[in-house]
């Protein structure tokens, strides 16, 4: 019998229960519609994630300095006062692969206009700082090279600075208050909204960092350095030469690092295996559904052997082998749950589909994902279709043909 | 006898156990039947003849003993040899018609040959000569619950034919019909025994006995009585003395 016919003969007699075939095959419906809109769900996370985390430069490169330790007192990550702009002009200078670098201080207060104030972050940085993190100037200019050595009172801000100081009132020209140091804006940053992690990028305040770190914090540490390497594919480069700089400068051995540098790749990393595991546990969760349905199959199926005993007499009697038995019932249940999941992965997209009118990002049904969750609606058919049809083809024939 | 034996029994014993029972239902039974035969076995119930029936038709294989088809020894043979051998040499005709409900009289009949591995074509072609042999040219897309119970044993038979066997056994095939759709059945096993098939057939029903050429008795699973049938019946020539009742069957 070949398989075309089996195919044939598994579609006749689930056409003959069509409302039975129909509910059975619900069960792996909604399992598979629920895995793959749940995957779709996942990767349209992880992918939506990505994208920022690439809009901040793919060749991006961070410095930022180790913990403090002084008389045994181990402090955070991110404490010690290691990083000089002296070390990024160092960098700059000794490392071929790197192309831009910005020393970054930050500080957080209040920004005052008029009879207006607003809750923000200032960031003292230098001219490169737009290129490096891929930012653009939507009105005004951003500070010069020159601005930014003499630590000019000049500042860049985002749009919820301007929403919340000006609202309609051009900013331009106007000088803003932060933490007494009176600042000129020449600029207004292109809004970017917010990152993956809900941190809003608009409401900031660039200034140039001499300006900053003299006059408002009083340090002559940064906070960290943002570096460019000269092409993407530099970018493991221009770490290793980094780390070799500062090692030398700052007179560490290896392993003993007081700084640490993390790739714009070591961040999407990071990102990405966060939201690995939970696209993971929402498929897994949905796999349970397709479970249940496998289970609603066998039943079914078993159900439908005790029905056709006489057929399967009958079908004996006249010279089917117990490897004919077997198939015919095989085949019926992962017809029934093939079929299933054709319409689960039909009605995943569709969910997917409307799923994207109420959330920020859009699931993603990739191809693998259908291709996995056909064959995996199949190996459920096949996992428990299997002792039931096992079971019809053990029959014996005398009795199958008493039973009534 | 010189001729070969078609189907030989050799000390044939079955027993079956049930519930810490033993219950032998035939006893170191020698029986052969030879090509062209039409023989009748014949018994009350309880005397043995179904389990005869099962282990000639390879539905069961003996306690003890030997069975050859043919020459060759199948008592040894695998479940699966079996259904080989069930397919290609035996067709069996039942007492309950035993057709696939819900499928047409035309895949019935197609039935062994799926099983035989013939192609579509093929099948078609011989399945449609079957039903025609059995007198059902015009019905072959009936299903089994849209024909007489007269016309469902025909379709049995032509199921029983379509593998070419050598021997077809039919197990009571008379006794859920009435007198007249049994007489028209013994006309097609008539029928096909004059053109050389070999058939076994089963029935307590003494009447039947006499439209075939051989009667062997059994009793408490041995065998009794064998005998030629000395005034054998024609099944055409008793239709005729029957009352006619084709009007009825055309429902």
């Amino acid at each position: 019998m070949s398989l075309f016919e089996i195919i044939k003969l598994a579609l006749i007699s689930l056409g003959r229960n069509k409302l039975r075939s129909f509910l059975t095959a619900l069960g792996i419906i909604i399992g598979v519609t629920s895995v793959v809109a749940m995957v779709g769900l996942g990767q349209g996370a992880y992918n939506s994630v990505q994208e920022n985390i690439a809009k901040m430069g793919t060749n991006l490169i961070m410095v930022l300095p180790g913990a403090a330790s002084k008389r045994g007192f181990h402090g955070p990550r991110g404490s010690a006062t290691t990083l000089t702009p002296e070390d990024s002009q160092a960098i700059e200078r000794e490392c071929p692969s790197v192309g831009l670098i910005t020393p970054i201080v930050r500080s957080g207060g209040q920004a005052v206009f008029g009879n207006k104030n607003w809750q923000t972050n200032v960031m003292g940085c230098n001219d490169h700082y737009l290129q490096i993190a891929s930012r653009e100037v939507d009105r005004g200019r951003f500070f010069t090279a020159a601005e930014a050595r003499s630590g000019q009172k000049v500042c860049i801000i985002g749009m919820t600075v301007v929403e919340n100081l000006f609202g309609n009132l051009n900013p331009i020209g106007q000088t803003i208050r932060f933490k007494k140091l009176p600042l000129t804006v020449i600029g207004v940053l292109k809004e970017r909204g917010e990152t993956s992690m809900g941190a809003d990028q608009d409401d900031q305040i660039l200034v140039p960092f001499e300006a900053i770190q003299r006059r408002i914090l009083g340090a002559t540490h940064a906070h960290m350095f943002n570096v460019s390497a000269r092409t993407p594919e530099l970018v493991e480069t221009a770490k290793g030469e980094i780390t070799q700089v500062l090692r030398h400068r700052h007179r560490v051995k290896e392993g003993d690092e007081d700084f640490h540098i993390r790739t714009q790749e070591d961040i999407a990393e990071m990102a990405g295996s966060t939201l690995a595991i939970i696209g993971m546990l929402l498929g897994s969760i949905a796999s349970v559904s397709l479970l249940v349905g496998g289970i609603g199959i066998m039943n079914i199926m078993l159900v439908s052997v005790t029905e056709r005993t006489r057929e399967i007499g009958i079908r004996m009697a006249i010279g089917a082998k117990t490897s004919d038995i077997l198939y015919q019932f095989l085949i019926e249940a992962v017809t029934l749950s093939c079929i299933g999941g054709s319409i689960g992965i039909l009605g995943g997209i569709g969910l997917s589909k409307i799923i994207s009118y109420f959330i920020s990002f859009s699931p993603e049904v990739s191809m693998p994902a259908i291709v996995v969750s056909f064959i995996f609606s199949g190996g459920v058919g096949i996992f428990f279709g299997l002792y039931p049809a096992w079971k019809a083809s053990q029959l014996d024939p005398i009795e199958a043909f008493r039973f009534e | 006898m010189t001729q070969k034996p078609l189907l030989e029994v050799r000390d044939l014993v079955k027993t079956y156990f049930m519930d810490g029972v033993s219950v032998r239902a035939l006893r170191k039974l020698n029986i052969r039947f030879y090509e062209g035969e039409f023989t009748s076995i014949m018994g009350s119930s309880g005397s043995g003849k179904s389990t005869l029936m099962h282990i000639l038709g390879c539905l069961d294989r003996p306690t003890t003993g030997q069975y050859l088809i043919e020459g060759e020894d199948v008592s040894g043979f695998s479940r699966d040899e079996l259904a080989v051998i069930r397919n290609r040499k035996i067709g069996f005709v039942f007492q309950g018609f035993n057709l696939l409900s819900r499928t047409s009289a035309l895949e019935n009949v197609e039935l062994p040959m799926v099983y035989a591995g013939i192609d579509a074509d093929e099948r078609r072609t011989r399945a449609m000569q079957a039903l025609e042999a059995v007198g059902l040219k015009g019905r072959e897309h009936h299903h089994p619950n849209q024909l007489s119970g007269g016309q469902q044993q025909r379709v049995a038979i032509a199921r029983a034919l379509v593998n070419n066997p050598s021997v077809i056994l039919a197990d009571e095939p008379t006794g859920n019909l009435d007198s007249y759709s049994s007489v028209e059945v013994m006309d097609i096993f008539q029928g096909l025994n004059s053109r050389g098939i070999s058939i076994v057939l089963i029935t307590h029903e003494p009447d039947i006995s006499l439209y075939s050429r051989r009667v062997v008795r059994l009793s408490d699973g041995v065998i009794v009585d064998d005998y030629q049938v000395q005034k054998r019946l024609i099944a055409a020539e008793e239709i005729r003395k029957l009352p006619r009742r084709d009007s009825l069957e055309e429902q």
